[in-house]
């Protein structure tokens, strides 16, 4: 570390067992209309949402005049909060997951919380044909890295295709190579990784089950040796793990279709899939959901046919949309990546809305718990001073589970405090640095004095 | 619907080959050099503004488009790209913006600049009329080019060609974080901060030499006679030592900012700042010497961990408090956000402070400024180029659409590869 880190205070605002009511705002629900009114939440859940809420007594009570309120924005492919995120050495790195290597102290929580983000898929790279584990979390920005993990998600697991993991395999390498070649170099080469691995890990599941089947019988059994590699494969084939899959092309796209439907499993979204208005369709009839960009193109020869219109179109032909950032910059305002949905295919403001809530929670298998405004769900919130979907508007305020973890006023108000203890500690650290660079001369100096020593 | 507008445009352009006058009319029109007329009329005659105003009788042989409920602005200026110099950003074979050695002033980012590239018309559907087309690279990377986003060769396209002698300004530069700046260090040998430093040294140096030579070139060339031989580094200098071409110096760090101006003002060269991440701590110095800015994205992320979160939004309302002129830009397709994307990136400021009628002119007039043609463009205003947009809202705003468009009075195409391949597969 380099830099002066110094990190906001790492307190939630609020306790969690609070009662809090905010009202007089425009509550976007997504899923049940918008309305004028207020949001009861109590225990870290929405309890009550509607026109009217009566205040329970000695509850917090937040005025949001003129305000509106959104579910926390989630994120579906994001690589913050991680120290690492590629192990391209191999083709299949199964074994590795984001779950080791969580961040707590990345500032981009806090960025990307000051942008009405709450939730967050967090991925490994796109080295490898397959990837590691991800990690589903929450911005709980202040909490240890266990506290970020967002409890009861579905497990995931990336998948990679076209240029990315071709790269280890051509000469020249790139962003993610290692040095010499590694198997695959062509898409060809991609399909038949994931092929190979599946058909390891179907092997490898057989062990098991033959084993358990001789335990049910009591006969003496020998367990099969565990490993690691193949264990979240077959978490895959058994539908226990989600599969996150990164494409561009829609030839690409169908071949991960063809691979999953022989091996008899999902895919559950496909990352990017910049080309995935092309073969909509048959996307729709896998049942895989999609999780794109707005607008990004153009920046390699794999998304050069990319369109802003991707989403739109996607949507139109039944399938499930998210907008995702891959950027911890497009991260603090997908609000406004969904309004280019509407301006790119004519989405209206709930489909477009639900890009960025609704649809990456159900994505990831979180929808019974966020996503949307309804009692029941975790208070899980973002309060914007204009509509979400206008580039006008800023967060003001958002909250993770009823707490309060970013609130502009407050951020504003510690700034100049902050600035003090930043001097202090630079001041600190300079005096600290020039008394360092004078000790080898004191040393010099001590030993010549140092009776009995080298003369 | 579109599909219509898309057809009833193409008719539009193929009818409009030669120059023509046309009267825009029934339009709310932005100005922005004044303000708003509604049920304002703008005629455009020989490519230009000819008469902007409530009331205008229709001329003889006009033709009359009424735009009732639209609304008319200037086409926006990106004051940094590589349109036309960049096609695909991974593929080297289709990158053009940059060449080999440190003082490349000889060339021009007209020379490569592909007409028919695919960014042209995706970037123009959103509202872009024109942009600043920049090399890249070394220490001077060469001449940078204004242009309208529409013409069959640069010829129809540049404005201002050189618009600018483009200079990236020697700073400290360390190695990568995957480079040796991670390594231990040897003792014995030299940090990774001392060698940086000495490199750094050695280019200022190497900038002033070269700064030198072309004065003492230029004075050359006047006292010799006809058999005077041509150096063309040296040649390409003289349009800036002579201040008709501005130097747009990139430098980030308050400190090289500094410099830059100091260089600036030794060299008598006009300066305009670019990217200037942190101008707001020099604004002083800025506007004491009159030196305008092109901003970087706003859409970024901090620069230091500490930095406040909205700093890089903050900043060009801090800027126009403290009466510094600047423009908006993308720094796109190559790298950073997508022309098209401009408007968004002068919105995200408004919300933290900078009014909306300054976002709108950084990203118009004070742009036509900046580049020396505050009289031709920039403003619905008499007299200059007919580069309009017509909209249904706010164009800075994302669900706004962009109805039509003029350059250069004539009607432009808004179809484009994204819009042809949505048709496609939409119907697919």
């Amino acid at each position: 570390m380099n830099r002066f880190a110094l990190f906001l205070l790492a307190l939630p605002l609020m306790a969690a067992s609070q009662t809090t009511v905010i009202r007089n705002a425009t509550v976007l629900t997504v899923t049940k209309g918008t309305f004028q009114g207020s949001i009861l939440i109590r225990d870290g859940k929405i309890v009550e949402a509607g026109e009217k809420v009566l205040v329970p007594d000695g509850a917090r009570v937040i005025d949001a005049a003129g305000q509106f309120v959104m579910p926390g924005i989630i994120d579906c492919h994001s690589h913050i909060a991680a120290d690492s995120i590629n192990e391209g050495a191999i083709a299949v790195s199964s074994m590795v997951g984001i779950e080791d290597v969580i961040n707590p102290d990345d500032i981009d929580i806090y960025r990307a919380l000051a942008g009405g983000v709450t939730t967050a898929n967090i991925l490994h790279g796109s080295a490898n044909p397959i990837g590691g584990k991800c990690q589903v979390m929450k911005m709980r920005w202040g909490k240890d890295a266990q506290g970020l993990i967002f409890e009861g998600a579905m497990p995931g697991i990336k998948f990679a295709l076209g240029e990315n993991p071709k790269r280890a395999g051509s000469p020249g390498g790139g962003f993610g190579a290692t040095p010499g070649l590694r198997y695959p170099a062509s898409r060809m080469g991609v399909e038949d990784v994931i092929r190979e691995a599946f058909t390891e890990a179907r092997a490898y599941q057989k062990e098991w089950r033959d084993y358990q089947a001789k335990l049910d019988r009591h006969e003496q059994a020998v367990p099969p040796r565990r490993d690691l590699k193949l264990e979240p494969l077959v978490e895959v084939l058994e539908g226990k793990r989600y599969v996150h899959a990164h494409c561009y092309r829609a030839d690409e796209i169908l071949m991960l279709l063809r691979v999953a439907d022989d091996f008899g499993f999902k895919i559950r979204t496909l990352q990017h899939v910049l080309e995935g208005y092309k073969v909509a369709k048959e996307i729709a009839a896998h049942g895989a959901g999609a999780s794109t960009f707005s607008d990004w193109w153009a920046y390699k020869a794999e998304a050069f046919d990319a369109i802003p219109y991707n989403a739109a179109i996607m949507v139109r032909k039944g399938v499930l949309v998210s907008l995702n950032s891959d950027s911890a910059e497009l991260m603090r305002h997908l609000n406004t990546e969904a309004a280019k949905a509407m301006k790119y295919g004519g989405l209206d403001e709930t489909e477009a809305l639900s890009l960025v809530t609704i649809n990456p929670a159900k994505q990831l298998g979180i929808e019974g718990r966020v996503g949307s405004i309804e009692p029941g769900k975790d208070a899980d919130l973002a309060i914007f001073d204009k509509h979400p979907l206008s580039n006008y508007a800023k967060v003001t305020k958002v909250f993770i589970d009823g707490e309060l973890y970013f609130d502009r006023e407050k951020d504003l108000e510690e700034r100049p405090g902050k600035e003090v203890r930043k001097k202090a500690l630079v001041d600190k650290l300079r005096a600290q640095e020039k008394k360092e660079r004078k000790k080898p001369e004191q040393t010099e100096d001590k030993k010549s004095e140092e009776p009995g020593g080298v003369q | 619907m579109k599909t219509c507008l898309a057809i009833f445009l193409t008719l539009v352009s193929l009818r409009a080959a030669g120059p023509d006058t046309i009267l825009l009319r029934g339009a709310t029109v932005h100005p922005v050099s004044g303000p708003e007329i509604s049920d304002g009329s703008v005629l455009v005659r020989d490519g230009k503004i000819a008469e902007v105003g409530v009331r205008i009788a229709v001329p003889k042989g006009a033709r009359v488009i009424e735009l009732k409920g639209l609304h008319i602005y200037p086409g926006m200026i990106d004051s940094a790209t590589e349109i036309g110099l960049s096609e695909i950003g991974a593929v080297r074979e289709m990158n053009d913006i940059s060449d080999i050695g440190l003082f490349k002033p000889q060339l021009r980012a007209a020379t490569a600049v592909n007409p028919a590239s695919e960014h042209i018309p995706v970037t123009r559907a959103n509202g872009i009329t024109s942009v600043i087309t920049s090399p890249g690279g070394g220490i001077i990377a060469g001449q940078s080019v204004l242009m309208h986003l529409s013409g069959w060769t640069i010829e129809d396209m540049a404005i201002r060609a050189p618009a600018a002698m483009r200079l990236e300004f020697p700073h400290i530069r360390m190695p990568s974080r995957f480079g040796a700046s991670e390594a231990p260090e040897t003792p014995g040998r030299p940090s990774a901060y001392a060698e940086a430093k000495k490199r750094y040294e050695q280019q200022l140096r190497e900038l002033n030499d070269f700064m030198e030579s072309a004065r003492r070139y230029r004075q050359a060339k006047a006292a010799a006679g006809p058999d005077f031989e041509t150096d063309l580094k040296l040649e390409a200098m003289i349009p800036v030592l002579d201040g008709k071409v501005p130097m747009l110096i990139r430098a980030e760090k308050d400190k090289t900012i500094k410099e830059a101006i100091a260089f600036a003002d030794k060299q008598k060269v006009h300066m305009i700042l670019e990217r200037g991440v942190e101008a707001w701590k020099v604004t002083g110095e800025l506007k004491a010497h009159n030196i305008p800015v092109v901003l970087p994205p706003t859409l970024r992320l901090p620069e230091e961990e500490d930095d406040p979160y909205d700093k890089p939004f903050s900043i060009p309302g801090e800027l126009s408090k403290a009466g510094v002129k600047f423009a908006f830009a993308t720094f796109g397709p190559g790298s950073e956000d997508n022309p098209r994307n401009l408007p968004y990136e002068a919105a995200a400021a408004v919300g933290f402070g900078l009014p909306y009628e300054e976002a709108l002119k950084a990203v118009t007039l004070y742009a036509a400024q900046i580049w020396g043609v505050g009289d031709e463009l920039g403003s619905i205003e008499k007299g200059k180029w007919a580069d309009l947009i017509v909209t249904d809202g706010d164009p800075l705003e994302t669900r706004t659409q962009i109805k039509q468009m003029f350059i250069k009075g004539a009607p432009v195409d808004l179809d484009n590869k994204h819009h042809r391949l949505y048709e496609k597969y939409l119907a697919r």
